[in-house]
């Protein structure tokens, strides 16, 4: 299973790595983000997938699974989404200043 | 429980979020924010002192012991950083409210500063790897909305770069820390360190340790700078002087404590590479320095060679070379606060940025043709002023341990610093004075305070350094003995 997930978070980074060099804004936004699916499949791969039972003191087994991935993936999706939708809305209003989407014009807006 | 320790971060994330909810008052925005700064700056100088009597602070928090709950660890670098951190912002805050636009100021400055210090702070003083994650990313969403503020086209385009480049350098830090959980099995670094100094630096680490270089590279600018320049200088110069004086700090901290208290087995490969990116640094920001005429380019390189400088500390580490590194680190925070003042007045003055526009200005506005010269006398290290005795000691360590390319560039790149400057001060400030005094935009009290007590500040350090050099001693001693900082974390006091 772990084998398989790994694959799955390397088939998302190398989609979001084309996303992410393409020119156009929204792209490159949306690559943004499915980067950080990709990394919070390899967060959770690397405190290995369900090993035990659920982590509470009633759960009377063997062993338990890590919950701490779990904690750390909640975190960064949070952090995630306000980024993702800060983005979102800089590069709207920067379509409205400048009526384009595309990388390679808005690089070539002068510094005034 | 020392309690006191997480008051420098919470006291301006609580006044940021109140004080959104007080738009209006500007005038209260204002002076809110100034106090929590005055209020830290005091409260970090009351722990610095607890510190030398009691030895480096913890706070677990929610009374988890480590390694299982989240903990604020103060030791001397932090806690000076800390320190030096407030008192700046609350300067430039100073500034701010006599050049920053009303448009701007209603928009949510204060509580946006109040946001990025604490993150600022925060990733100063926590002890957890993946809290320091979280703590970058309240910085930086700070930054990015500051970078942005006022929407200009400039702005927004630069806006778009510094987010790209930190959103993916973020997604980096998430991989590595994930790897680093996957290989140790924690996320405490004081246990981080224990567990890797159990196992020794196998080559799998040594891999993820490359992985944080060059995260916190982007943070911090050394070698992957490209996206600096544009966005430091696109914003106000408060914002600019803002970044300048802390962000990049952050990503240099951020690489001391990584190397020096996780990723320290292994010198001849990490540390090797920090001394050619060092290197690289400061060739590539002399000749941004030296190449442009605009001059907020040629003050954003200036960062970039600072960078450059105190990463040298780190490569050749030796117990001077590190506490020059740290002295120069607080100088550092100082002079490029000033720095990008001085050059946002200029700006505001003359109503351009390019050097061959300004001429003569020494005759319209003298106390800042001084102000500047000092600055650049400052930067460059010449000896009453605070620049010195970081340079020397940061020089003498190199000299110790043979690195003479290293040495050798550092210098070289004082003389590009001053260069730089000098070309700036005989272009802006000698020469012919083109505005008459009819023209002459009056250089306000409220603007020229801040420059003065900046000024004096960087000749107060440069005359009394010895006053920090014990604390810089102790935090060189802190970082090149990583069990001190392991045995305040893990063993119970």
């Amino acid at each position: 299973m772990e084998t398989i997930i790994i694959i799955l978070a390397g088939v998302l980074v190398s989609v979001a790595t084309y996303l992410v060099l393409s020119k156009n804004l929204i792209r490159v936004i949306l690559g943004t983000s499915i980067f950080s699916h990709a990394a919070h499949l390899l967060i959770m791969t690397m405190g290995g997938l369900k090993e035990g039972s659920s982590p509470l003191l009633g759960e009377e087994a063997a062993t338990y699974t890590d919950a701490l991935p779990q904690a750390l993936i909640l975190t960064a999706i949070v952090i995630s989404f306000g980024v993702t939708s800060f983005f979102l809305v800089i590069a709207y209003r920067a379509y409205q200043e400048t009526n384009t989407d595309n990388l390679d014009i808005l690089r070539g807006i002068k510094d005034e | 429980m020392n309690n006191i320790l997480v008051f420098p971060m919470v006291l301006p994330l609580i006044t940021g979020v109140i004080l959104i909810f007080l738009r209006p008052f500007i005038k209260l925005q204002r002076w809110v924010t100034f106090g929590v700064m005055a209020v830290n700056t005091g409260i970090s100088l009351y722990i610095l002192q607890k510190i030398q009597k009691d030895g480096i602070l913890r706070l677990d928090f929610g009374g988890w012991e480590p390694p299982f709950g989240i903990l604020f660890v103060g030791d001397s670098f932090s806690l000076l950083l800390v320190l030096t951190a407030s008192i700046v912002t609350a300067i430039i805050l100073l500034y701010a409210f006599h050049s920053l636009d009303a448009a701007r100021e209603k928009m949510y400055f204060y509580p946006l500063v109040n946001f990025l210090v604490a993150g600022v702070i925060g990733s100063f003083l926590t002890g957890d790897l993946f809290n320091l994650f979280v703590f970058f990313e309240v910085m930086l969403l700070s930054s990015y909305a500051l970078v942005s503020l006022g929407g200009s086209k400039m702005q927004l385009k630069h806006g778009i770069i510094y987010m790209t480049i930190n959103v993916v350098s973020s997604w980096m830090f998430l991989i590595a820390i994930a790897y680093l959980y996957g290989t140790v099995g924690t996320l405490n670094l004081a246990h981080i360190s224990q567990r890797i100094a159990e196992s020794g630096q196998t080559p799998i680490l040594t891999v993820i340790s490359i992985l944080f270089l060059i995260v916190f590279s982007l943070k911090a600018g050394l070698v992957l700078y490209q996206w600096l320049p544009g966005s430091y200088s696109a914003p106000p110069a408060v914002i600019g002087a803002l970044f300048g004086a802390l962000l990049t700090k952050v990503g240099i901290y951020a690489l001391y404590r990584m190397f020096t208290l996780v990723f320290y087995h292994e010198p001849a490969i990490t540390h090797t590479l920090i001394g050619i990116m060092a290197g690289v640094t400061l060739i590539g920001g002399s000749i941004g320095a030296i190449a442009y005429n605009d001059i907020r380019r040629v003050i954003t390189y200036n960062v970039v060679i600072a960078v450059g400088f105190i990463l040298v500390g780190l490569a050749v580490l030796t117990p001077a070379a590190v506490e020059g590194a740290v002295i120069y680190l607080v100088h550092d925070i100082i002079i490029k606060a000033l720095l990008f003042l001085t050059g946002g007045t200029m700006i505001y003055l003359t109503g351009t940025a390019r050097i061959e526009n300004m001429s003569g200005l020494i005759r319209n506005y003298p106390m800042l043709g001084w102000i500047f010269f000092i600055t650049m006398l400052s930067l460059a290290g010449v000896p009453p002023l605070s620049g010195f005795l970081g340079k020397v000691l940061v020089g003498q360590g190199a000299a110790e341990t043979g690195s003479y390319l290293l040495l050798a560039l550092a210098f070289l790149s004082s003389l590009a610093v001053l260069y730089s400057l000098l070309r700036i001060f005989l272009n802006a400030f000698w020469g012919e004075t083109i505005i008459s005094e009819e023209d002459e935009i009056p250089l306000k009290k409220g603007r020229l305070v801040p420059l003065v007590v900046f000024t004096l500040g960087t000749i107060a350090l440069g005359l009394g350094v010895e006053s920090i050099a014990v604390y810089a001693s102790d935090a060189a001693n802190v970082l090149l003995n990583p069990d001190i900082y392991i045995d305040a974390v893990m063993n119970d006091n």
